[in-house]
């Protein structure tokens, strides 16, 4: 079966709500309906069927790597191959970007896994849980110093990014404002830090401390009173500038790539009625993901922006290997391969700054670039993996292949993408030169399967499938 | 000023883990350095003494030989305040220079930028190993990541060489202007050229490399190994970068640290040895160094997370010896049991920065430092 432009939109919506989809999860998929597909990815059961402890069973350093270096994202790799509920996942990374928090500070992976399975939990409900629960999480108090915030010595680490990256955007709130803000987290702090040895590390846990809470009045973004922490973020949530840098940030994420946000304050929306709209459903629904996400789903705007997106190395990783399977258990070298993704750049657990990664064409360079297309292209060359055996059988199935035929198959099974007239034609030139594709028994099949791959390597290293 | 074929060149050994000073540079002399370490201390007689105070462990021989050459600053108690004992952190802080925000530009790549500004020479930097390191981090500066000198490219594990051929072939008049859509499809063009080109240029130099120096069979001396191919290739390439580890020796500390001792040792001297012996070592310099020392006393099996270290600067144009001050190890004048940082590192990459490459420092290591005066 070819797809038809539904089968291309299930495609779509299962790259960017997910990780992609395999030829045969999209013919289940079709059979459904494109809404029926948008509600189950919204209701999705907790941990998305992945059971941690298989992957604690086999490998047990696994958990809880403590500061062992480059291990600390590998549970949660673990559970993006093999998830079944592949936007909860998606919008943990989301998170995770937004309230990016590394080990370059908190020295720690465990912390940050914390915050991290919090989102897992909370990712696709109510904005304002999100928001209480980075503010009291262990990892995000040490990473921004809330821990050294005192009634008299401000510390406005964590009160300034909370409006400045988490929330608002620059310029929609005063210095005074970050000053009141940062006062009402005072005492938000997590049980001390035993030393690290003799003794071995222990969790942190959150820890509210009154006598190091100051009581007295703040103004914040005309209120004033005795706010506490829980208090500024009402009032945060009550500033339109906040559904905006959501929806904003959605945008970017799941619909096609924006300016970088820092930029935000200075550089209008491209699509600035999509962004209009986001905005409403967020703050009518008090800012529930699932209803905005829903909406953003089911909407025009999110439906034409096929291939608008350059795919991050989660898209690249995550997305390739669901795709030809085959790493699916949780063997040994899953800890080697889970460090592929920092190698093209976004090192998880371990963001560049608490601005989080540039996204769109910045996650490309003359390394990265090589990274990924090196792992596309021995990925899709390996007829071990079943993903490509697959691909393999069902070209097969289709009898002998021109060029042409040979090419748009490729094409079809790997998106369907689109690429322009002048890449086709070098594509069917090439094909063209080893002449039709015909399938013979034993040795000649090999040689079939040699150039079916030979084209799936071209396909795969293009520009184009740098999109998704 | 150097002429430009013989423009200096910069190659950082990062020690990551935290290197254990006290034990590479051991105050031999002085009884207390006994008394804090009964399981790791360095008996007198086996130290290879620089002075009547201070000498290199016995691992060290071959960098002995080298700073009995002249060709060795060993620069003391170098560090910055407050240290944060996180590997993670201290790193970023010796990588960008921003010890008190959390930075994300590299010292290197603002180094590489002053350096081909216009970005003519794609493998001006060179970082061995699969990913880049935050110190060579700079948005639009083009960083060649080689895991793999022998089988670094572009689609590497296609088996067949005419197979290869031919894909790349196609690749390159894939990745041409003609097919280009837009600005970001012509940045990936781009950018899709310049690996390509990259990897074309640097696979070149295994191949015009002769060599009778035979270097040992383990990953510091191979990387060095690589590091000299490039040079001697005289692709341009003026920042290499690579590390050795893990020095983290928190428990069973000798033999392990022993063993990383004698493989850098052994690493550094075999390189210097090859590029003199093709009349090109003139112009290198080497940077070691790692993110922290260690605990002044040990843990019973080994040492935990320090503040202090030493820095090494190797090569020809080094005026060799000891820099800076031994840092007090008397118990009054440790913090929280380390010995104080009294040189700041960022005045030890202003030196280099300054009067090896010849580019103003202030700007990359943010302000000025004491520089201990090793090309003097």
């Amino acid at each position: 079966m070819r797809q038809d432009s539904n089968g291309a939109l299930i495609a779509h919506l299962m790259r960017r709500a997910g990780f992609g989809a395999r030829r045969d999860e999209l013919e289940e998929h079709s059979t459904k309906g494109y809404e029926k597909i948008v509600e189950e990815l919204l209701d999705p059961e907790p941990d998305g069927g992945v059971d941690i402890h298989d992957l604690y069973r086999y490998q047990p350093w696994a958990w809880k790597p403590g500061t062992v270096y480059g291990m600390g994202h590998t549970p949660w790799v673990y559970r993006m191959l093999n998830t079944n509920a592949p936007l909860q996942e998606k919008m943990t990374v989301f998170w995770h970007g937004i309230f990016a928090t590394g080990v370059s500070k908190v020295d720690h992976y465990d912390e940050i896994t914390d915050m991290v399975d919090m989102f897992r939990e909370k990712g696709l409900g109510k904005f304002r849980e999100i928001v209480l629960g980075v503010a009291k999480n262990p990892a995000m108090i040490y990473w921004l110093d809330n821990n050294e915030n005192h009634p008299d010595r401000v510390n406005e680490n964590w009160g300034r990014e909370l409006l400045e990256l988490f929330t608002m955007g620059v310029s929609n709130y005063t210095e005074d404002d970050v000053r009141e803000c940062s006062r009402a987290f005072t005492g938000w702090s997590f049980a001390p830090k035993l030393p690290r040895f003799p003794i071995a590390r222990f969790d942190w846990e959150f820890e509210f401390r009154p006598n190091d809470h100051d009581y007295t009045d703040k103004s914040f973004l005309g209120h004033t009173g005795n706010l506490d922490g829980d208090e500024i973020i009402d009032i945060i949530l009550e500033q339109p500038a906040t559904a905006i840098f959501i929806a904003r940030h959605l945008y970017n994420f799941f619909v096609a790539d924006e300016a970088q946000v820092p930029a935000w304050s200075v550089t209008s929306p491209a699509d600035r009625a999509a962004i209009e709209d986001i905005t409403t459903v967020l703050y009518k629904s008090d800012y529930d993901l699932t209803a905005t996400l829903r909406f953003v789903f089911n909407s025009d705007f999110f439906k034409e922006a096929l291939y608008a997106k350059v795919k991050s190395p989660v898209d690249v990783f995550i997305g390739t290997l669901r795709f030809v399977g085959g790493s699916e258990f949780p063997g040994p070298g899953i800890g080697n391969l889970s460090r592929q993704v920092g190698y093209m750049g976004q090192e998880l657990l371990n963001p560049p700054s608490v601005e989080g990664w540039h996204t769109g064409a910045e996650w490309v360079n003359s390394g990265s670039i090589m990274s990924r297309t090196n792992f596309f292209t021995d990925m899709i060359s390996d007829t071990s993996r079943p993903g490509v055996e697959e691909i393999c059988n069902l070209l097969q199935e289709r009898g002998s292949l021109s060029p042409e035929e040979l090419v748009d198959g490729c094409l079809d099974m790997l998106g369907p993408l689109n690429v322009s007239k002048e890449t086709r034609d070098e594509l069917v030139e090439h094909a063209a030169s080893g002449g039709p594709v015909v399938w013979g028994q034993n040795g000649e099949r090999d040689i079939m399967v040699e150039r079916l791959t030979e084209m799936l390597q071209l396909i795969v290293a293009l520009r184009d499938y740098q999109f998704a | 000023m150097l002429s430009k074929d013989n423009s200096p060149v910069l190659v950082v050994l990062q020690m990551t883990g935290g290197n254990d000073y006290l034990n590479s540079v051991i105050p031999y002399n002085d009884p207390m350095y006994y008394d804090y370490r009964p399981t790791v201390g360095i008996a007198q007689e086996d130290v290879l003494p620089l002075d009547d105070q201070v000498g290199f462990h016995p691992e060290m021989a071959s960098l002995k030989n080298i700073f009995d050459a002249g060709d060795m600053a060993v620069i003391h108690g170098v560090g910055y305040e407050n240290s944060p004992r996180s590997h993670f952190r201290s790193m970023d802080i010796w990588h960008t220079c921003e010890p008190d925000t959390l930075g994300t530009e590299g010292w290197l790549g603002k180094v590489v930028r002053e350096i081909d500004p216009s970005k003519e020479n794609v493998v001006t930097a060179v970082s061995m190993g699969p990913s880049m390191f935050r110190a060579l981090s700079l948005p639009g500066v083009p960083v060649a990541c080689i895991p793999d000198l022998d089988n670094y490219g572009l689609m590497t594990n296609v088996s067949s060489y005419e197979q290869r051929e031919r894909i790349l072939e196609r690749y390159k008049r894939l990745y041409g202007p003609a097919v280009g859509t837009g600005p970001v499809m012509d940045f990936l063009g781009q950018t899709g050229i310049d690996a390509l080109a990259g990897s074309d240029i640097l696979k070149l130099a295994p191949q015009k490399y002769h060599s009778s120096v035979e270097y040992a069979d383990n990953t510091i001396s191979q990387k060095l190994r690589s590091v000299a191919q490039i040079h001697l290739a005289g692709l341009g390439t003026r920042v290499f970068y690579l590390d050795h580890g893990s020095f983290d020796s928190h428990s069973n500390q000798v033999g392990m640290h022993d063993k990383l001792l004698t493989s850098m040792s052994r690493a550094i001297q075999d390189f210097f040895e090859d590029l003199r012996a093709h009349n090109a070592a003139d112009n290198v310099i080497m940077l070691v160094f790692s993110e922290f020392g260690r605990r002044t006393y040990d843990n019973g099996s080994g040492t935990d997370h320090g503040a202090a270290g030493a820095t090494f600067v190797i090569g020809d144009a080094v005026t060799g010896g000891q820099y800076s001050e031994y840092p007090s190890i008397k118990p009054e004048d440790l913090q929280q049991g380390d010995p104080v940082p009294n040189i700041d590192f960022r005045g030890v990459y202003s030196t280099i920065i300054e009067d090896w490459l010849g580019i103003d420092p202030i700007p990359i290591v943010g302000g000025t430092f004491e520089k201990p005066a090793v090309f003097n």
